[in-house]
């Protein structure tokens, strides 16, 4: 922390990643990490590639039936962060995970926990849109058959229907549904790969910048289905767009250089930011 | 007769040009301070000067070295007695221009040297004299004529850089299109001789009749003097041992493919992966005596052992280790395609929960199967045209059976046989060589024209 503020005295405020010593003791976090009613609870989360560490220390919950935003400036571990939630990170080779994260009471870090059904609890959401090579039935399906969540092709046909319906996409897809996922628009896509997370009826979903590869009228429609899926769902979303951070979520967290910085009520966050590197952030002085 | 010092001479012409041209335009800008004023750089004057001085020379050369002999033997052939050459067949003809030609360097002559041959061969001589000289003359003169048309040229509003570039294309036009030249000489040529094959046997009986039997008399009251030349025999025997070949290759290559790209630690494939292609990389004749002396023996055995008539130069056999050396095919080309599987995809699976069979299974396997199938049609056109192995190991009777065990023989073994044989050229027992390569030559370019479409197609849908 004092390195911090020592370093942005000297260089008023413009902070660059070669200024800050790699093997600083983390920040602290300024703002609440905790949340009345959690769904998921990371306490002390350490996370290396290799010798290098991306996220530092980091507490932090997500509530239940909100939408928690992650900011911050590129490389700065907020998705990193995001994929420790599912365990993504197991795929990468020398990704090391220490701390606790628990879903529901259950650390999902556990020896004996199988990371495979925990994906279809904690649903992910990428970048850019990727739809499987098949029919869009067969994307929304592919969860439910593997999981073997329905008994018969009705109740099958029911759940991808109701998905398509939850993602908004019903409507635009339900006489081609034959056709292959990749012909659709950029925004459809994305909203295919939201109506196939939800077929596995996940308590959580994560998104990883979901709009970042959308034109502003995809985005506006996936950012109103964002908010619809609260009622049923604890949402964490990395964005780029503190407009977007600003419009969909309840709270947010803000990243910088695998630390938490600060934490709080969305609102709070983007009008009255305790933290100097925050308003820096939001005032577009670096990021 | 020393023409490569000619082609020195050019070359260094060249060169000389080069310089020539680039001073020339320097100082045609006014100085060295002034090359802005130029086009192009003058390195591409001089590049200008050195082709104009170069190229016409050159071609003119290899017109001159291509035509000489020709003209040459032309003439020496108008001079001789008339009642030398009246009467005398084509091929007569030849031999004694051969015998004139051999005369004239020093080389042992068939015939008994006449006068006539003599006077023949030191006109042959004296004409070549005269021709290289004047080769000479008229090479050197076109070398410094275009050397003085660049001169001329040369100005500062001369788009050098331009006519240089455009040069250069024509350069690498004709130098690529000698590769697709030399394919359409060879695929000619092919199709000429099996028209004539086709002249002397029917196409139907070629390509429907059941019987096998390439022979030609040599004599007219020879027993068994009637050949027959029907392919099928050929054609079932080829498909018998590529079929089981893939049966070998296809699974073992596909599923170690999937291992390596999917399953392996980054060490293990870096073993692994180059020690599989050295399957590739052994001689085809070595896979040849392995089968022909390890694996038909060993399932004639086997074979033996569990009452089963096995011939010694079994389809099985041959089949099992063309097999293997396809292996490293199918394996590396669809281990290309599965790597070629975004990411992506495979992360969307397991975001949804998929295990890692089931995310290959279900995602990454449909997504490259059409690289994959292309891979392997261009397998199963490696193994149709695969010959040492089959000429080693497969056998000669063209049997129409669908028995592995049985010997068989395949087109390419035939080809081989055929050609090896003592014919006449124009025998239908040479040129049915010619059809079967032709039919073999055609099933291999369909099989790679729809393999290479469909990785083609596959590869846009990523990239």
């Amino acid at each position: 922390m004092n390195t911090l503020v020592e370093t942005m005295d000297k260089t008023t405020g413009a902070i660059s990643s070669a200024d800050l010593a790699q093997d600083r003791p983390s920040a602290a976090t300024v703002g609440d990490v905790t949340v009345a009613d959690p769904r998921m609870t990371c306490r002390n989360v350490d996370v290396w590639y290799g010798a290098k560490q991306a996220i530092k220390g980091v507490s932090l919950d997500i509530g239940k039936n909100e939408v928690l935003s992650m900011i911050g400036p590129s490389g700065c571990g907020k998705s990193t962060f995001l994929r420790c939630l599912n365990r993504m990170n197991d795929t990468i080779d020398g990704c090391r995970v220490t701390g606790s994260i628990k879903l529901d009471e259950q650390d999902i870090y556990d020896k004996g926990l199988d990371p495979v059904p925990l994906r279809a609890q904690v649903g992910m959401v990428f970048q850019k849109p990727n739809p499987f090579p098949k029919s869009i039935y067969e994307n929304v399906a592919y969860g439910p058959r593997i999981h073997g969540l329905t008994n018969n092709k009705a109740e099958l046909d029911e759940l991808v229907e109701t998905s398509l319906q939850k993602a908004g996409l019903w409507n635009e897809v339900k006489d081609r549904l034959d056709q292959p996922g990749t012909g659709l628009s950029g925004g459809q896509q994305q909203r295919l790969c939201i109506a196939r997370t939800i077929a596995v009826s996940p308590e959580v979903i994560l998104m990883d910048e979901p709009c970042s590869a959308l034109d502003p009228i995809a985005t506006a429609i996936i950012e109103e289905l964002i908010d619809e899926l609260r009622a049923n769902y604890s949402i964490a979303i990395v964005t780029h767009s503190m407009q977007q951070a600003a419009r969909v979520s309840q709270r947010t967290a803000y990243f910088h250089l695998g630390d938490l910085i600060e934490v709080g009520e969305t609102n709070q966050i983007f009008t009255n930011p305790q933290h100097r590197l925050t308003e820096d952030y939001i005032t577009g002085r670096f990021g | 007769m020393y023409s490569w010092i000619l082609m020195l001479v050019v070359l260094a012409a060249m060169a000389g040009a080069y310089q020539i041209g680039r001073q020339r335009a320097i100082a045609s800008a006014g100085g060295p301070t002034r090359i802005k004023q130029l086009h192009s750089l003058p390195t591409y004057y001089g590049l200008y000067a050195a082709l104009w001085a170069g190229l016409p020379a050159l071609m003119l050369m290899g017109l001159w070295i291509g035509l000489q002999d020709q003209i040459v033997i032309g003439l020496v052939t108008s001079h001789l007695p008339t009642e030398m050459v009246a009467g005398l067949s084509e091929g007569r003809l030849g031999l004694l221009i051969n015998d004139i030609r051999n005369l004239a360097t020093g080389n042992i002559v068939s015939a008994e040297v006449t006068p006539e041959i003599q006077a023949a061969a030191d006109q042959y001589n004296r004409l070549n004299l005269i021709s290289q000289w004047a080769m000479w003359a008229v090479v050197l003169a076109a070398a410094l004529a275009g050397l003085a048309y660049a001169w001329m040229r040369t100005q500062p509003r001369l788009r050098a850089r331009n006519r240089v570039e455009s040069a250069f294309t024509v350069i690498l036009i004709i130098f690529s299109s000698i590769a697709i030249l030399t394919t359409l000489g060879i695929v000619l040529s092919v199709l000429f001789e099996s028209l004539l094959f086709f002249q002397k046997v029917s196409p139907l009986e070629f390509f429907f009749g059941a019987n096998w039997s390439p022979q030609i008399a040599l004599r007219a009251d020879q027993v068994g003097a009637s050949g027959s030349f029907g392919a099928i025999p050929l054609f079932t025997g080829t498909l018998m041992v590529s079929l089981i070949s893939m049966l070998v290759a296809v699974p073992i290559g596909l599923l170690s493919a999937i291992y390596l790209s999917e399953y392996a630690h980054r060490k293990v494939r870096a073993i692994a992966k180059p020690t599989l292609e050295i399957l590739a990389g052994i001689p085809t004749v070595v896979y040849g005596f392995f089968a022909a002396l390890t694996v038909a023996p060993f399932i004639r055995d086997l074979g033996m052992s569990l009452g089963l008539d096995v011939a010694s130069e079994s389809a099985l056999a041959a089949g099992l280790v063309m097999g293997i050396m396809i292996i490293p095919f199918v394996s590396s080309l669809s281990d290309d395609v599965i790597n070629a599987v975004p990411q992506s995809l495979r992360d969307g699976s397991y975001a949804l929960g998929a295990t890692q069979s089931e995310t290959i299974r279900r995602v990454v396997i449909p997504a490259a199967l059409p690289g994959i199938v292309g891979g392997i049609l261009l397998a199963v056109s490696r193994a149709i045209g695969e010959t040492m192995i089959v000429v080693m190991a497969a056998g000669l009777a063209a049997n129409l059976t669908a028995n592995p065990l049985d010997s068989v023989t395949t087109v390419t073994v035939q080809i081989v046989t055929l050609l090896t044989g003592d014919q006449e050229f124009d025998s239908a027992k040479t040129l049915a060589a010619f059809a079967l390569g032709l039919t073999l030559f055609l099933v291999t370019l369909t099989l790679n024209v729809i393999a290479l479409s469909i990785v083609r197609k596959y590869r846009e849908q990523y990239e």
